[in-house]
């Protein structure tokens, strides 16, 4: 099974050097490994090709596959010879496609054939057929692109197929299940192995010709693998249909033409590159990560070659290069407003925007308040910030109402007759808890103390006293402010006072 | 133990007091009481029946100690005012223990710490009558504390002066809960809004004296306040929220029950702002704008669309030239005039405006040092209905200016001459001021004894003298004061380094006196003190700091005596302090 999944890979991947160099098939299998690489590396150098878009489709790719240098020059070493010169546009280089297409056809025929008549005689063999399917698969798709490129070689808005091509490889190396997981990386930030092709791109004049006349050959470079579909279906699931490209081709097309010059780009994201949750793929052991920055620390840990200052460098932009024009996104949601087509179209600023409006505007709201259980939410922040101020901070009314605003709750009250603001509730708890064992004491404390008071029951002359004594060392007995009392409880040296109300009482 | 004759006796009195109606017995009480406050004490220990009656006479309960409050309101049932203020500490504890007291209808708690919406709670519980809170200085004091007020639906008056934690939610409970408000401070609760004056506009409609001085209130809640129908009072100041954008607001008689408006210390106010409220308010009675801007011509001249303006502060004004010239011209009825601390008033200006304001009754000039002869000269002859006063330090005025003050202003009741270039001659002439009662001549270097004397035989309704640094006085001169003046409350003899114990002796004849300031007279001793002490029981206040002849017996016979004593300033020297009465505040000043 492993074998037979790294030689569909190897063929499928090689097929497109080979389409692009214009070179026969190498099917040697010693040297699948590098023929991968030297692919990759053939099409970053050669994109003035046929199709030259392609490679930075596939620079992208690889700088999410974190390859290492090192290991890239060693592999690609044996298949530098593929690289050809550029070759300008014209009908010997139509001509040398077709024939391609010719061949390559008849190799999947072969193929087939084979299967056809393999599946008569063994029965068993189920990985060997899954295999030659995933093949056959393959070299389909490379027979799409390549005629698809061709194709749109001859008319200005040629990439956008291209684009579409880029999903199908990268499900068919899904399928296959290789350690190289394809991430499709959402950030805008060129990769760097896709900067050090743009100067080379920039040389060949008819790729200036193109980015002048389409106006979006840059920010489609790097945004190439969001474009693309993703049928992440199972596996031997066909390439995405045609059509379909060819309406996205269109609607690239006429967005680009309705916008004022260097305005923005528009891009659109499919549904499920939206909803995946991870972006990043290790190549070794397939672990999904949302950040490249993650990815790159988790690389660590597969060797010391990954360790390198140049393998843990983040991906920096290239100043050499030219600025990226501004992108704006699609919501790929149809009849939405922020959906391209939509009239009074208004695009999102970020693929977080993209992420955040398509789940807020077209998802189901998984996500429920634990606190009210009433609120929900299909962005996971959403219900957090929620639930920081569910059922606190609160204004409220005594009549039960709450409002989120203060002024809100006080046109309420001034409507209606009887209402008041009310506190919340919690506060009020609290203050009560404590003051309550206190005043209970207190009461205690006082009650114990037991004065006896004039008018309440007794007469006799004592009581008076002792009631007076309090009378005038506890309260003035005037009304007003010069007042005065009496000071038993001090010691009073020599000079005793006739004045002094108690001394004519009898003790 | 009473002995049974006594016993006796009491009960044969009794029948008698009964006889008596309580109107009849209060009006008594009140006399005993004007002149000597410890009769009553005397009274109420009479008898049973005198002692309740004293119980039905009091109209003010002032605890020293806020635990035994319940005890206080056992012995008063009927008491109608509670007056926490000499408790610095009231637990929640105290006012929970209150049992119900329907009688008591003013509670003061503006200088007590320590209760929180607990406290409040039980206290509304327990006075349901409750129409007057004083809750300042309450920093304490939160929204939860304000819910608790609220319940108090009688409420009347209400302040919460420095309540800085009070915000809006706090106002509107009380909005709602208190409608029947009339009287509200809200000063320096600098967490109140619009929203909670809106709310308060819309629920309290009786609202008359409204102040929010010191808070952030800006133009938004001019809507509000304008909104209050009875508004009488409105005071405004220091809100530096308040600018010329927010008065332009107003609109034309928006507010025709306003009568006083303070908006002293809004530095952001100028002339337009003033144009503004004075076309708002037509009908105030008084106006005070001290320290706020630049009296202009144009702006003193609005003044006249304020047909019954009585009294205008302007203390502090810049006045520009003509402005008080059309002060005289368009507030004709003005009876009440402050120029205190003005500059730009010269003698030409004030000349002419109080020659065209006849009804003044009321004058303060302090401070306005470029003022002659010739002003007094206007002053005296144009406004003899004068009854009050005040030019300290108008130092280019000569002792022939103060003459005219004696011989024409003889309903002068409040004269400040604080000084200036007074002599004998001239309080002779002052002594045809029969109805004067304040008379302050500090720093009056000039005057001796003799002038003195002069005082004392015409102005026996003297009540204040303030002889503050007038070092030419002596032991006689205070002599004639004392005997002169039997109702004087409060001398002022400060630096009057002549005075002995004499000066003392004689003082402590007047038995009303309450405040005696001595700072600085190092021949006063402790037996001279001890006079006091002895003969002025209502003495309150006493300055004697830096008198080093006195000592420590001195305090002794004060903490003896003085049980109304509520402030000594005296000097570290002194030891025994604390031999005073709890309730005495004792300041300590090294």
């Amino acid at each position: 099974m492993e074998g037979g999944l790294r030689r569909i890979s190897e063929t499928s991947f090689k097929a497109l050097p080979s389409m692009s160099c214009n070179s026969t098939r190498n099917n040697d299998p010693d040297q699948q490994g590098g023929r991968f690489n030297s692919m990759d590396q053939s099409c970053f150098s050669r994109p003035d090709q046929s199709f030259p878009a392609f490679s930075p489709l596939f620079g992208v790719q690889s700088s999410s596959l974190y390859l290492p240098d090192e290991k890239i020059g060693n592999q690609f070493e044996p298949n530098s010879s593929l690289n050809n010169p550029a070759v300008d546009w014209d009908p010997q280089t139509m001509l040398t496609n077709l024939s391609f297409l010719e061949q390559k056809i008849k190799q999947v025929k072969d193929i087939v054939q084979s299967m056809s008549s393999r599946e008569s005689q063994v029965a068993g063999g189920c990985s060997e057929v899954q295999a030659k399917q995933q093949l056959v698969t393959a070299d389909l798709t490379c027979i799409i692109i390549q005629l698809i490129s061709t194709a749109g070689s001859l008319l200005p808005s040629m990439k956008n197929p291209l684009l579409s091509s880029n999903p199908a490889v990268r499900h068919l190396s899904n399928t296959l299940g290789s350690p190289m997981g394809f991430g499709f990386s959402c950030n805008q930030q060129p990769s760097t192995n896709n900067e050090a092709t743009i100067p080379e791109i920039t040389k060949t004049p008819d790729y200036e010709e193109l980015m002048n006349s389409l106006n979006t050959t840059t920010p489609d470079e790097s945004d190439e693998p969001m474009k693309c579909q993703n049928p992440c279906g199972g596996e031997g699931s066909e390439p995405i249909p045609m059509e379909d490209h060819d309406v996205k081709e269109s609607d690239d097309g006429g967005e680009g033409e309705n916008l004022p010059p260097g305005s923005y780009v528009v891009l659109q994201l499919d549904k499920e590159e939206i909803l995946a949750p991870h972006t990043h793929f290790c190549l070794i052991c397939g672990k999904g990560f949302k950040r490249d920055a993650n990815l790159r620390m988790h690389m660590r840990g597969h060797g010391d070659e990954y360790k390198t200052p140049a393998a843990l460098a983040k991906p920096s932009k290239d100043s050499s290069s030219e600025p990226a024009p501004v992108t704006r996104y699609s919501c790929p949601y149809v009849g939405c407003k922020r959906n391209k087509e939509h009239k009074k179209f208004q695009p999102l600023k970020t693929i977080l925007c993209v992420k955040n409006h398509y789940k807020r505007s077209h998802c189901d709201k998984s996500y429920t308040c634990s606190r009210c259980n009433t609120k929900k939410f299909s962005v996971i922040a959403d219900l957090k910030t929620h639930e920081k101020h569910c059922g606190r901070d609160k204004w409220l009314c005594s009549c039960g109402t709450t409002f989120s605003r203060k002024d809100k709750l006080f046109g309420h009250v001034a409507l209606f007759q009887g209402h008041t603001p009310a506190l919340p509730m919690d506060d009020v708890k609290v203050t009560g808890a404590l003051d309550q064992p206190q005043d209970s004491e207190a009461m205690n404390a006082v009650g114990s103390i037991g004065y006896n008071f004039p008018g309440s029951s007794s007469d006799d002359i004592p009581n008076l006293d002792m009631k007076m004594a309090d009378d005038a060392r506890y309260f003035s007995s005037l009304s007003f402010d010069p007042c005065f009392g009496g000071l038993d409880d001090f010691t009073r040296p020599g000079f005793d006072i006739s004045e002094n109300p108690f001394s004519f009482m009898p003790s | 133990m009473a002995t049974p004759t006594q016993h006796h006796k009491r009960r044969r009195l009794s029948p008698a007091l009964h006889d008596v109606a309580d109107e009849l017995l209060f009006l008594i009480l009140d006399r005993v009481a004007a002149d000597d406050p410890r009769a009553l004490k005397s009274f109420a220990l009479a008898s049973r029946a005198c002692h309740a009656a004293e119980a039905r006479h009091r109209r003010l309960l002032r605890a020293f100690r806020a635990d035994l409050l319940p005890a206080a309101l056992a012995r008063y049932p009927t008491v109608p005012r509670l007056d926490l203020s000499l408790c610095p500490r009231v637990t929640d504890a105290s006012l929970a223990a209150l049992s119900t007291a329907p009688s008591v209808s003013a509670v003061d708690l503006s200088r007590s710490r320590g209760f929180g919406a607990a406290g409040l709670t039980a206290l509304v519980a327990a006075c349901p009558n409750l129409t007057d809170l004083d809750l300042s200085n309450g920093l304490d004091f939160t929204d939860a504390g304000a819910a608790e007020v609220a319940k108090a639906r009688r409420l009347q008056r209400l302040s919460l002066s420095r309540c800085k934690q009070l915000t809006d939610m706090g106002l509107g409970c009380i909005a709602v809960g208190c409608p029947d408000l009339r009287e509200l401070s809200l000063k320096w609760c600098i967490g109140v809004t619009h929203m909670g004056l809106d709310l308060l506009a819309l629920k309290c409609k009786k609202l008359k004296i409204l102040d929010l001085s010191y808070t952030m209130i800006v133009k938004n809640c001019f809507p509000a306040i304008m909104k209050l129908q009875n508004l009488e009072v409105l005071i405004l100041v220091g809100c530096n929220g308040i600018d010329d954008d927010a008065l332009d607001s107003l609109d034309q008689e928006c507010s025709k029950s306003l009568q006083v408006l303070d908006m002293s210390n809004s530095y952001n106010v100028t002339h337009v702002g003033v144009l503004s409220v004075v076309n708002a308010m037509p009908n105030l009675l008084e106006l005070n704008l001290s320290y706020c801007c630049p009296v202009t011509p144009s702006m003193s001249s609005s003044f006249k669309m304020i047909h019954k303006l009585q009294t205008l502060k302007l203390d502090g004004c810049q006045f520009m030239p003509d402005g008080l010239k059309s002060i005289g011209k368009s507030c004709v009825s003005l009876r009440e005039l402050s120029l205190s601390k003005c500059s730009g008033v010269t003698d030409t200006y004030l000349s002419f405006a109080v020659s065209r304001l006849k009804n003044l009754l009321k004058l303060d000039i302090t401070c306005c040092r470029k003022i002659t002869d010739v002003s007094l000269a206007a002053i005296t002859s144009s406004c003899p209905s004068l009854i009050s006063l005040r030019m300290e330090s108008c130092s280019l005025v000569s002792s022939e200016g103060m003459h005219l003050i004696g011989k024409h202003c003889s309903h002068l009741e409040e004269l400040d001459l604080t000084d200036n270039d007074l002599d004998d001659e001239c309080l002779k002439a002052l002594s045809g001021c029969r109805k004067l009662s304040s008379l302050k001549i500090g720093i009056c270097l000039r005057i001796s004894d003799e002038g003195l004397n002069h005082i004392s035989k015409s102005c026996s309704d003297l009540r204040e003298i303030d002889l503050y640094r007038s070092g030419g006085i002596s032991d006689v001169g205070v002599t004639h004061i004392a005997q002169g003046c039997p109702m004087l409350e409060s001398i002022n003899l400060s630096y009057c380094t002549k005075i002995t114990d004499r000066s003392l002796r004689s003082l402590s004849k007047c038995i009303k006196l309450n405040t005696l300031e001595i700072r600085g007279c190092p021949m006063v001793s402790s037996a001279g003190l001890s006079e006091i002490a002895t003969g002025c029981r209502l003495l309150s206040k006493l300055d004697i700091k830096k008198c080093f002849e006195i000592n420590d017996l001195g305090m002794i016979f004060l903490s003896q005596f003085s049980h109304s004593l509520r402030q000594v300033l005296t000097l570290s020297s002194v030891n025994v302090i604390i031999a005073i009465p709890c309730f005495t505040i004792v300041l300590i000043t090294y």
